[in-house]
This record gives C-alpha cells, structure tokens and sequence, in this order.
C-alpha cells in the first residue's frame, strides 16, 4: 500500500545549477485549431522580477500554464532549472481571480494549506509546523488577522495576497501571477507591490501578467511584451518603442506626445487603474 | 397514542429496525460524496450514473435469482463502466461532457429496462429498483452496504486535502504534481459505489436526492467544509428517518417519503435563512465609527 503511494508521488525534480531558471525554446502551441504562441525562446535567471503585458488573448496565460506545466507544448521545449516543468514543485501560478469559485466553503488559512500538501504527503494531517508556516505566510502578505475568514468575505487586493501567501507556504521559487491588479484600486496595487519587493529580497522568481504599460515599466527590471509570438522581451525603455508596441496593439495603439516618448495606448482591457 | 409510543411502535418491526438502519448509513454515505458533488456541480452526473446502473442490476437480477450479492457486483460494475465511459465519450468525440452524459445515461437506462421487461412479472420489481425497496432490506444488505460505506467514507477522510485540492483548484493540483486523473477517477468510482450502496432505499430515479439535497441543504447553512460535511450526513440521516416514520403512518412510498423530507428540509433551511437575511438587513444599521 504504502509502496504503491508513493509511485502516485514521484520525486520532485532537482534543481541543476548553472542552469536558467527558465529556459523556453523555440516555443509553439495550437489551441482550438489556432496558434495560441509562436516560436517563442527566451531564459529567465532567478530572482527577475517581470511583467509580462500584451492585448487580451495575446497568450498570457497560456504561456504561464505552459511554464507550470500545466500544458504541454506542440512543439518546443521548456526547462526550468534544467529540467522539464512536469516534475517540479517549486513553481506556483495564480489564476485570475475571477476564474476562482470565491463561495467555497474554506477559510483563509485552508486556501494557505493548500501550497503545502505536497510536502505534506499522502494520508498526513498538517502538523503544528505547517500551520506556524502557513500563519508566517499570511503574515509576509499583511493577512495574519484574516486568517479564519471565509475566502469570500476578502477584498479583491486581500484574495489575490492570500494566493501568494499560498505559493509562500509551497515555498515556490517560480510564482506565476495571472493578471493580479486587476480590479484593483491604487492602494491595493501598492500593496501588492510591496510584497513583489520582499519576494525579490527572498530571491523569489517572479511573472506578473499585466495590461498597464505604464506600471510595467516603472515597477519591473524587465517587461516581455508579447502577442502570440515574443515581440520583445529586456528594459522597459529597449521593448516598449512604437515599433514594438504597434506590432503588438495594432488598431488599438494611440499615440501621444511627439517623437519617440514612451507613451500611452488604449488597451481592450481593463479595470487596472491608472 | 402518546408521542413516546409513536416513535418505538414501528421499532417492533424487524424490517423497520433494518430499514431506519439502512436509511442512517445511506444519509451519512451520500453526504460523504455528494459534498463534492454540490461543490463541483456534479447533479447531472449523479443523475445519470444513478440510472445507468439499471442494466448491471437487471443482468444480476436475470442471472443471480434474487441474490442479493450478485446485484450488488453488476450494479457496481455497470456505475464504474459508464462513469469512466463518459469522460472516455466526452474526450474522444470532442461533446460537450453533459451531451456525452445524456446520451449513456439514456441508453442504459433503456437497456435496463429492456432486460427487466424480458422477465414475465417484471413490473414489481422493476418498480422496487426503481424506486427503492427500504422495507425488504435483509441483514445480508445491511452489512454490504455498511461494508462498503464505510470504505467510501474512509476513502473520503484518508484524501480530504487532495479531494479538497482538486474540487478547489485543479491547476494546482496540477503544479503540485498530484496524480489528478488518478482522484478524479476514484472519486468517481467512490459516486458510483454510493449510488449502488443506496439502490434499495430509494431507487435509482430518486437517487440523486439523497447525494445533494441534504448536502445543498448543508451549504447554506456552513461555510467550512469539515461543519459541512458533518451536518449533510446528519440532515442525510434524520431526513432518512423522519421520512421512515412518515411511510409508517401516512402510508406512503418510503422512498418517496424520504426524499420529500429532504426537500421539505431543504425549503425550510432556505426559508429560515432568507427570513433571517431579511430581518437583519432590515435593522437599523449601527454608525460606522471613524
């Protein structure tokens, strides 16, 4: 019984050194008879922190889901710390949060647990350690005084800290963030960034995807904009360039301003505040 | 008569005794599973896995002269075939899930039909299966079925994280490198040998009240899923017994009696919760302090 347990659980993968943390080449994936990403290389080593903005159905979130693992490519292949996605434990995506099912019956500190049953392993309760690690994770995101709460009850800057809180106590090193500001008000925003900060400082590996150019480059070393294939990926100031940004907005890119300042698009999303 | 006498009157009977026994174990068992079939918006498939089974139970029917335990092999077999052949339909023809259902749902249930009918007095029997039989419960149902309830709530206890994992979040399920395609299929199979477990007390048309009545019923009144769990088991059983009693007295269907407890439960809890919303929405709101 308990040999055949743990074949339901394979080892997690070993981290090789000297190796990107992620590793994407020549990338391309057909979803529903369309090419959802195209020829798409790029590495990330640890620690980055990087926006990853494009237009709606430009493939964020696929590209997140294939990084996770989650999906499997048509062609291409994806290493994370030399190896591929399927076998590590170390990588956490948030979903959006309106693709969450915000009336289920768990509280807060549930939710947190959540991140750590992998560790915990098959036919274990959580022990008092993993509780203290999961109430350590809802205090880096601010959220030890809600712990009890019904997840519903959060505002929406509240639910998307505890899902990082849960991707801390996974003790991911690879958080992928599926559009985490939006819906939120600026406060909310900040707050938000100021856990990015303490992620950076814990050398957490971090992808946030985005519509907001403008918080994109004021708060990220590095910005990937991408709409189906990579159109640029690097500094703000190399990839947001009007060539750039109209290959990737196309009709929705107005610019403003003369010459080549860095400037403003309407975008088809979003409640981002601005 | 006094209330005590009405109450411990039909307890004079064996067939009660074992019938409110039966009912008990079928709330509590039902609960276990249909938690997470309210949760994942599984009525459907408990539907149309409850009336799939018709087939293997007329097969063990035709074949087993009345044995109990055969019935109950066939009837589990034929839950596991068409629940694993659904997800098989639905994957390799591209349908949408609940057309894949629809269509084996139907088909079996026909061929179940079709079966029993070969059989000279069928229709007595016919209606037991599919209405439910809680009366004719004999000892040897009583310990199959607590048998293998108790294999489904243990199940259930022994994976509680993981079932709670993938019902919540399957993605991370995913990213967690949990073996989800191996807990969707057990849960699965957990359905059907519930559903198999419950066949005699209220049938296989009635069967899907008793996996998520008393658990919807539950869900409006807890927000944690362990308190959940807990009271859809206990309304599950109480509703089983009240419903018993109500067959004695009044006369009527007892499987019908049971699953109209649960409904009336239902539209009471739902009541009382709407009443109370209202009175509290309408009380003068204190002043919010600075």
């Amino acid at each position: 019984m308990t040999q055949y347990l743990h074949k339901l659980l394979p080892q997690a993968a070993v981290h090789q050194p000297q190796t990107p943390l992620v590793d994407i080449r020549d990338l391309s994936l057909r979803y529903d008879g369309r090419w959802a990403l195209d020829g798409i290389s790029f590495q990330i080593r640890g620690g980055e922190r990087i926006a990853v903005v494009g237009p709606n159905g430009a493939g964020k979130s696929t590209l997140f889901k294939v990084i996770a693992g989650v999906l499997t490519p048509t062609s291409g292949s994806v290493a994370i710390a030399g190896g591929g996605p399927s076998r590590h434990i170390c990588i956490a995506y948030v979903q959006q949060r309106a693709q969450v099912d915000w009336g289920f019956p768990v509280s807060v500190a549930d939710v947190v647990m959540m991140g750590r049953i992998r560790q915990l392993g098959l036919l274990r309760w959580p022990r008092p350690a993993d509780w203290e690690l999961a109430h350590q994770a809802l205090g880096v995101v601010g959220l030890a005084g809600l712990a009890q709460r019904q997840i519903g009850e959060l505002s929406g800057g509240q639910q998307q800290r505890m899902f990082i809180a849960r991707a801390l106590a996974q003790e991911a090193e690879l958080m992928l963030l599926d559009e985490p500001l939006t819906g939120l008000d600026t406060p909310s925003q900040e707050a938000i960034f100021d856990i990015l900060d303490e992620l950076k400082a814990r050398h957490v590996t971090v992808l946030v995807a985005m519509h907001d150019l403008r918080l994109a480059a004021e708060q990220f070393d590095q910005v990937m904009l991408l709409n189906r294939r990579l159109i640029g990926f690097g500094l703000p100031e190399q990839v947001f360039t009007p060539g750039h940004l109209a290959e990737a907005y196309g009709g929705h890119l107005h610019q403003f301003g003369p010459g080549d300042d860095l400037l403003a698009l309407s975008d088809t999303c979003c409640e981002e505040g601005s | 008569m006094g209330w005590v006498q009405l109450l411990l009157e039909p307890l004079g009977y064996a067939f009660m005794v074992r019938g409110l026994l039966a009912v008990m174990l079928v709330g509590v068992v039902c609960a276990a599973v249909g938690t997470y079939m309210v949760l994942r918006g599984m009525a459907f498939f408990g539907d149309a896995l409850a009336h799939a089974i018709l087939p293997g139970v007329a097969v063990g029917y035709l074949a087993g002269g009345g044995v109990q335990g055969s019935l109950f092999w066939w009837a589990l077999a034929a839950a596991v075939l068409t629940s694993i052949g659904i997800g098989a339909l639905s994957r390799a023809t591209r349908l949408k899930e609940d057309t894949a259902i629809g269509i084996v749902f139907a088909g079996m249930f026909a061929l179940g039909i079709a079966l029993i009918s070969t059989v000279r007095s069928y229709s007595v029997d016919l209606v037991h299966f599919l209405f439910g039989d809680v009366l004719g419960v004999s000892d040897s149902d009583l310990l199959w079925m607590g048998l293998f309830g108790g294999v489904i709530v243990l199940t259930v206890l022994l994976f509680y994280k993981e079932f709670l994992v993938l019902s919540f979040d399957s993605t991370l399920a995913t990213t967690l490198r949990l073996p989800t395609r191996f807990f969707e299929y057990l849960l699965l199979v957990l359905i059907a040998v519930a559903i198999v477990v419950s066949l005699k007390t209220v049938g296989v048309t009635l069967m899907v009240a008793m996996l998520i009545t008393p658990a919807a019923t539950a869900s409006l009144l807890s927000r944690r899923l362990p308190v959940l769990m807990v009271l859809a088991a206990g309304i599950g059983a109480a509703s089983g017994v009240i419903g018993l009693y109500l067959s004695f007295y009044v006369n009527v269907a007892s499987g019908s009696a049971i699953v109209l407890t649960c409904t009336a439960v239902f539209a009471l809890t739902w009541l009382g919760r709407t009443l109370q919303r209202a009175r509290r929405d309408r009380a003068p709101r204190p002043v919010a302090s600075a």
